[in-house]
């Protein structure tokens, strides 16, 4: 097992709460799925702003964005992350994860945002569609 | 613009240049092991060489990325640019990981900060196979000084001083007497002591056992090895405490090995140690490749003998040792 590590393709996902949102029992629980997946989870936790993750795809090189939402606020916030990327020249998917209303979904996609996780989303769905927005884009 | 598909001459030409995505990718090439990991390592090994190398190394929970973000933090202050190589360990059983240090660093380092994380990818003693190669290209990118932080370690986990020109130790009340200051080990390869959280009960103590352990090196004729005895400096990185000091004593230290010659032994020394864990790594695939009963014959025989008792493991492997080369 360890012999396949050493150069292997492992995703590297940044995590993230932007702004004031301080429900982080969620992001730890997929940060422990998508590491139980075989990713490497670049974990920012609470209280990020744009810039922090900008800075940390283009640093980590990372393959996706994942944020976690719990106050409301993906209507606003995600949609910012998107175009903050774009602006940096960053081709990553952002995924949404936490409480978003049915209502809002599409409007979200096509604001360039390439997934999104309510609650109950099984660990291999989380894994799964992490897997399948990098693919998307590659 | 996207780097897909640009050469990774071009990709190291933009990184060279400043962009900062460029050299993030670049790292990810190396640490895999791609296929342009070679061109890369050559382009930099050229212009790599000027950066002060420095590790950090301790328990797990000792404060050594929070001692981390409080060096780099002063270092933005002092106008230099700083990088940060954050090392974590990769889980044995998924390969997967979690990369939680540059929470602790990002807020408090000046923006010309680059700070990238790492997974060990399987490897043992402390840091990845792939840091050398990664402290390399940030030395070659202008960055300066580069600090290495390693996986919490135990004991035994001493690959960090074979890596940087300054090995610091942090160690933290509560970690045992002065029996365990004196073992063998991770101890002995500090080029400095931090005792951290020092405004705990027992801190005292931890620095009168580092003290009575260097005086033993002393009565042993050990410290002759390195002519210097390491310094021990209090620090409460929490709140920054003891950061200028500490950054002071790292500064001393590099002037004192740039002038006795051990800088460029120590680094020379490094890259001699990079070709032999290349080979050491390279002989071990093609090991797990000859046992996995790829290509060459007779190598199930030989193993079905030790498992039925005719042939005893040694035996075994001084007879597999002369098949290594030909696979």
């Amino acid at each position: 097992m360890a012999e396949e590590q050493i150069g292997g393709q492992q995703l590297r996902v940044v995590l993230a709460k932007l702004g004031f949102d301080g429900h982080d029992r969620g992001i730890k629980i997929v940060a422990r799925i998508l590491r139980d997946a075989g990713m490497e989870v670049i974990y920012l936790g609470l209280r990020q702003s744009y810039k922090n993750v900008v800075n940390a795809v283009e640093q980590e090189d990372a393959d996706a964005v994942g944020l976690s939402m719990h106050n409301a606020s993906h209507m606003t916030l995600a949609p910012k992350m998107v175009d903050a990327l774009a602006e940096a020249g960053l081709e990553v998917p952002v995924i949404v994860g936490g409480i978003v209303p049915d209502e809002d979904i599409p409007p979200l996609m096509e604001k360039g945002v390439a997934a999104i996780l309510g609650p109950g989303a099984s660990a291999e769905e989380v894994a799964t569609t992490v897997r399948d927005a990098v693919a998307a884009l590659q | 613009m996207s780097l897909r598909g640009l050469p990774p001459s071009e990709i190291f030409e933009r990184a060279i240049g400043g962009e900062r995505r460029a050299l993030g990718r670049l790292i990810t090439l190396v640490e895999r092991d791609a296929s342009e990991a070679e061109e890369i390592a050559e382009l930099a090994h050229v212009k790599a060489g000027n950066a002060h190398v420095i590790g950090i190394t301790g328990p797990p929970g000792s404060g050594k990325s929070t001692l981390t973000g409080q060096i780099v933090k002063l270092l933005g202050e002092l106008g230099k640019r700083a990088a940060v190589l954050a090392v974590d360990p990769s889980s044995p059983l998924t390969g997967g990981a979690i990369l939680g240090d540059r929470v602790r660093m990002e807020d408090v380092a000046s923006p010309e900060t680059f700070i990238r994380s790492m997974a060990t990818r399987g490897h043992q003693g402390g840091l990845s196979l792939a840091v050398p190669g990664v402290v390399r290209l940030l030395d070659a990118a202008g960055y300066d000084p580069v600090l290495i932080e390693t996986v919490g370690v135990g004991q035994v986990e001493v690959d960090i001083a074979g890596t940087a020109d300054t090995t610091v130790v942090v160690a933290t009340p509560g970690m045992g007497d002065a029996v365990q200051a004196n073992k063998a080990g991770l101890l002995e390869l500090a080029d400095l002591f931090v005792v951290n959280k020092a405004d705990r009960p027992g801190a005292n103590d931890v620095r009168r056992d580092l003290d009575l352990m260097l005086d033993l090196s002393h009565v042993s004729g050990q410290d002759q090895r390195t002519g210097m005895r390491p310094e021990i400096i209090m620090t409460t990185a929490l709140s920054g405490e003891g950061a200028p000091e500490t950054w002071s004593a790292i500064e001393r230290h590099r002037d004192a090995i740039a002038e006795n010659g051990q800088l460029d032994q120590r680094r020379a020394n490094r890259d001699l140690d990079e070709v032999r864990n290349r080979l050491l790594a390279d002989v071990e695939r093609r090991i797990d490749r000859m046992l996995a009963g790829e290509s060459v014959g007779g190598v199930s025989d030989v193993l079905d003998r030790v498992t039925r008792r005719s042939l005893a493991p040694a035996t075994a492997a001084r007879e597999l040792a002369l098949k290594v080369s030909e696979i």
